[in-house]
């Protein structure tokens, strides 16, 4: 690792925290539960999902713990179909889906677009509200025995065939979707309608547009998953419905109801990702992001194609030969703008001056993971192959290699890129860059050998497999604790850092962006005055006269 | 745009205008909305009254039969909905990206809608 | 560096400038926020389209492979009560337009009944809705609560539609089956589409309190507004659910 770093901290010996920021303007309990300040929210939201995060990892733990032997160890088949299902549940309902949107998101974009706040405070704190009453509900069900169907909740078995609590974990999830529209709306208000002066749409930094892609997709698409988990909730309750071959209905009308949202919510769940990604690239290469149009429209794209799509899940459950090969087609379409923001990164690296703190660390491992995951996607896009490996561990390593490889290393990156300005303290960097490459390392470790134990064979939800699919799992199990070390670390250390982190100032990056004019960590109303963009996005020339004129004014 | 960097007053446009309404620089008149009322009345006199009549059907192709009763029965709920978006709603009088909002959002229903049926629709094709 | 500079000023640092009492903080016009509120209001109506969607999709496809027992059964739904409801609605949509008028044109006494017509109509539709569903339990054909198929096994058996119907022969068993699903999309549409109604209903109530106080009056017009596009888009759902439940074919020899 190169010892060059960008890093430009004010001298520790006199610098102090602002006394006056969000998190000091007010104190007491009620300041922070009934508060409009999207940046509290997002505090509120980073506790919460953290939380969230950690229970959904212990599960995995089990998994992992459980596969290491060919038969049933641990527990029972019933029992760990219960134990992949919540895992299942909890990272993608409430770790995945509101992970950037909500707290990065939530704490950013006024800022970025130059507002006091987000349109409507109010649904933003309800947002939060409706989060934690779905994680309750979500918690109630494990402790009453879980659920058992997989995340993906197929009929008729989890309308008919099962005694488990499907019907408290569909409403758990009904409650969080709405969650998460109103964070997606309050979003597409805000980047439309609260704009300061001279902010155009192709001034905003790229984060925006990807929360922005990701948006329209939590407000079309959850909604449908909405009326899809009504309407098991209904057939469950009263013993007739849509989706029972017995009672005359079609288990693939679930499938294309609750696929319709689940495609895009991958896209809900990785776009903003690379929304922080870009940020993260353009400041440790010391340039402005390579194609800024091409990066912005192919968010929007992925947006509009996301939702194409979403029978390439069902290939192999019926639907007819027509449509999957449409299907097929338009994954093909998809695959290119998640391609060519992958290329822009690259060429934005090209000549720039890297350097590797923490959030580079894990934007490059972002950019090698992703790329695995999306090139396996395609793989699985195309009928053909997909029918050998779909519902095996191949998919499993794709959706782990996208979601942790990818967003889950793009989320950590925007933490601690963005650390020093939520809480006006630097996290120690040696420590963390250790972290990241232990992630790296661990991660490989576990899912790599996935994508082979699923060109073996080896199905995916199963508890018992044949015997000579070991090896592959305890090197995959082994990997899994290393990558838990790496995830244990960054609590422990960003914890740390809250007291005793080094004092960060306004823009310890020397990033653009207007959040980086401002204090660390910001007023409660982000801006003195509402500021006047006069520059284009990544524009580090104008960044580099605003600090030679602010030398030049002292004194 | 300005030169960078120097600050300038904005327009005070928020001072001058509350006198007249505020949002809607165009108040629809009632008399519209009651030739809209009259329309949706005589929609639904309409549609009752066609649907206790045989209209036929329209032989496509070979196993492709059209019936007329529910194309013309949808034909007349989607004016209705038209006249209540364009008059009641104000799409009319709104502006682009209201009329965008909307226009996204038919076609994000058409999409759920055709493509599911677009699946259900080819199985009878057979295979290859 | 440690004190915080905005890249430029917007107004001059003293310009508190007015506005009236019922802008948010956050926005910088009153004009900005009408806009942002009612662009907000039509979003949510398009996460409501895609929520009736999924309804309406799992409807056209049990329709099409059921359209015998869907047909008969919806010879059970009284036409009369099904088009006097759509009137209904269609005339509170029309108060409701003439309401947010009132408002606009800040006449107090026009608003408050407008608000209570709009009120009064949207009870008058659940009152209507709720006679049609005690009929349903009378009749046992509520699905999953003691079902009973005998109207479409034997028709003959159910003379109070049989004589409007005639011609409605008695379907297969299998078929017969399927009249319930038909039933559980009509409960669950209709049951959806009253959940919104009551929601709205309930919403007219405390606008009437606040219109009463002039709260509506003074140029902010905001919350009449937006509310009526919900309202609107409410009865836009009934002019499609009254042709696909009510109207599928009511000729004799269908």
């Amino acid at each position: 690792m190169s010892a060059a770093t960008i890093v430009s901290l004010p001298d520790q010996s006199t610098a102090r925290i602002p006394r006056m920021n969000f998190l000091t303007k007010e104190n007491g309990l009620l300041s922070w539960l009934l508060t409009g300040d999207h940046k509290r929210i997002a505090t509120l939201y980073l506790i919460s999902i953290t939380f969230f995060f950690f229970i959904g990892g212990a599960l995995a733990g089990l998994i992992r713990l459980e596969l290491l032997t060919p038969q049933t160890t641990l527990m029972a088949a019933d029992t760990y179909n219960k134990v992949f299902t919540m895992h299942g549940v909890i990272m993608v309902f409430f770790f995945l889906v509101p992970s950037v949107p909500a707290t990065l998101g939530n704490f950013l974009i006024p800022m970025m677009v130059g507002a006091r706040d987000l349109a409507l405070p109010k649904v933003n704190l309800l947002s939060w509200y409706l989060y934690v009453i779905a994680g309750i509900m979500a918690i109630y069900t494990m402790a009453a025995g879980g659920v058992d169907t997989g995340w993906t909740f197929t009929t008729p078995l989890s309308t008919h065939y099962l005694n488990t609590h499907v019907i408290s974990t569909g409403l758990a999830i009904f409650v969080a979707g709405f969650s998460s529209i109103f964070t997606g709306l309050n979003f597409i208000v805000t980047i439309h309608k609260m704009r300061c002066p001279g902010m155009t749409w192709f001034r905003l930094p790229l984060f925006v547009w990807a929360n922005y892609a990701a948006s329209i997709l939590m407000v079309l698409g959850t909604p449908v998953l909405a009326i899809t988990l009504v309407l098991v909730v209904l057939e469950r309750t009263m013993h007739i419905g849509v989706f029972d071959p017995a009672f005359g209905g079609d288990p693939i009308l679930f499938q294309h109801l609750f696929w319709f949202y689940s495609h895009p919510a991958v896209y809900i769940m990785i776009l903003p990702g690379m929304g922080v990604i870009s940020e993260v690239i353009s400041t440790f290469s010391r340039k402005r992001v390579f194609g800024y149009t091409a990066v912005a429209f192919s968010s929007v794209a992925i947006a509009v194609f996301g939702f194409f799509v979403w029978a390439h899940h069902m290939f192999i459950m019926g639907i007819s030969n027509y449509a999957a090969l449409i299907f097929s087609l338009l994954t093909m379409l998809v695959a290119v703008p998640s391609a060519i923001k992958i290329f822009n990164w690259a060429f934005t690296l090209y000549k720039g001056s890297i350097t590797f703190e923490t959030p580079m660390l894990y934007a490059f491992g972002f950019m090698g993971l992703f790329t695995i995951g999306g090139l396996t996607g395609v793989f699985l896009g195309t009928t053909g192959t997909d029918i050998h490996l779909t519902e095996t561990y191949f998919i499993v390593a794709h959706f782990h290699f996208v979601m942790v490889g990818g967003m889950l290393m793009a989320f950590l990156s925007g933490i601690h890129f963005w650390w020093p300005k939520w809480t006006g303290r630097m996290y120690p960097e040696k420590i963390s860059q250790l972290a990241a490459v232990v992630t790296f390392i661990g991660f490989n470790f576990t899912f790599f050998p996935q994508f082979i134990l699923g060109m073996l064979g080896m199905p995916r939800r199963y508890a018992a497999y044949p015997p000579e699919f070991q090896a592959l799992n305890v090197f995959s199990t082994a990997g899994a604790t290393i990558l838990g070390i790496g995830y244990l670390l960054p609590i422990i250390y960003l914890t740390w850092s809250l007291k005793y982190g080094a004092v960060a100032g306004d823009n310890p990056w020397q990033a653009t962006g207007l959040e980086w004019q401002t204090q660390s960590p910001p007023l409660t109303e982000n801006f003195p005055e509402i500021p006047i963009m006069d520059h284009e996005a990544y524009d580090y020339e104008w960044l580099e006269k605003m600090q030679e004129k602010e030398v030049a004014s002292v004194g | 745009m300005s030169e960078p960097n120097q600050p300038h007053a904005r327009s005070d446009h928020a001072q001058s205008d509350h006198e007249q309404a505020d949002h809607e620089h165009n108040i629809v008149s009632p008399v519209i909305y009651l030739v809209i009322l009259l329309s949706l009345l005589v929609g639904t006199a309409l549609t009752v009254w066609a649907s206790f009549i045989d209209l036929g059907e329209w032989h496509i192709a070979q196993g492709i039969t059209l019936f007329w009763n529910p194309v013309v029965a949808l034909a007349i709920a989607c004016t209705k909905m038209v006249l209540v978006v364009l008059f009641f709603m104000h799409v009319k009088y709104s502006t682009k990206l209201t009329k965008l909002t909307v226009g996204s959002g038919l076609f994000m229903f058409l999409v759920l809608v055709g493509m599911t049926l677009a699946d259900y629709m080819t199985r009878a094709w057979g295979r290859w | 560096m440690s004190d915080s500079t905005a890249i430029a000023s917007g107004a001059p640092a003293d310009a508190h400038h007015e506005h009236p009492p019922y802008q948010r903080h956050h926005f910088e016009t009153v004009d900005q926020q009408f806009d942002a509120t009612n662009f907000a209001m039509w979003l949510f109506l398009l996460t409501e389209v895609m929520f009736f969607g999924g309804l309406f999709t799992a409807y056209l496809i049990m329709r099409n492979w059921y359209y015998p027992a869907f047909v008969e059964a919806s010879h059970q739904l009284n036409i009369g009560w099904g088009t006097a409801n759509t009137a209904v609605l269609i005339m509170s949509s029309f108060t409701m337009a003439m309401g947010v008028w009132s408002a606009e044109m800040r006449k107090k006494g026009m608003l408050v009944l407008f608000l209570s017509l709009t009120f009064v109509l949207g009870l008058a539709f659940l009152g209507i809705k709720s006679i049609e569903y005690h009929e349903k339990w009378e009749k046992h054909h509520i699905p999953g609560l003691h079902y009973s198929e005998q109207s479409f096994l034997n028709p003959a058996s159910d003379p109070e539609v049989h004589k409007n119907y005639p011609g409605d022969k008695p379907l297969a068993p299998d078929m017969a089956a399927h009249t319930e699903l038909y039933f559980f999309l009509y409960f669950a549409m209709t049951g959806m589409h009253a959940l919104h109604m009551i929601i709205g209903i309930t919403i007219l109530g405390y606008m009437i309190y606040r219109a009463r106080a002039g709260a509506y009056t003074t140029g902010h017009v905001t919350f009449v507004e937006n509310f009526g596009l919900y309202w609107h888009f409410v009865d836009i759902i009934w002019i499609f659910l009254f042709p696909l439940l009510y109207l599928i074919s009511r000729f004799p020899n269908s």
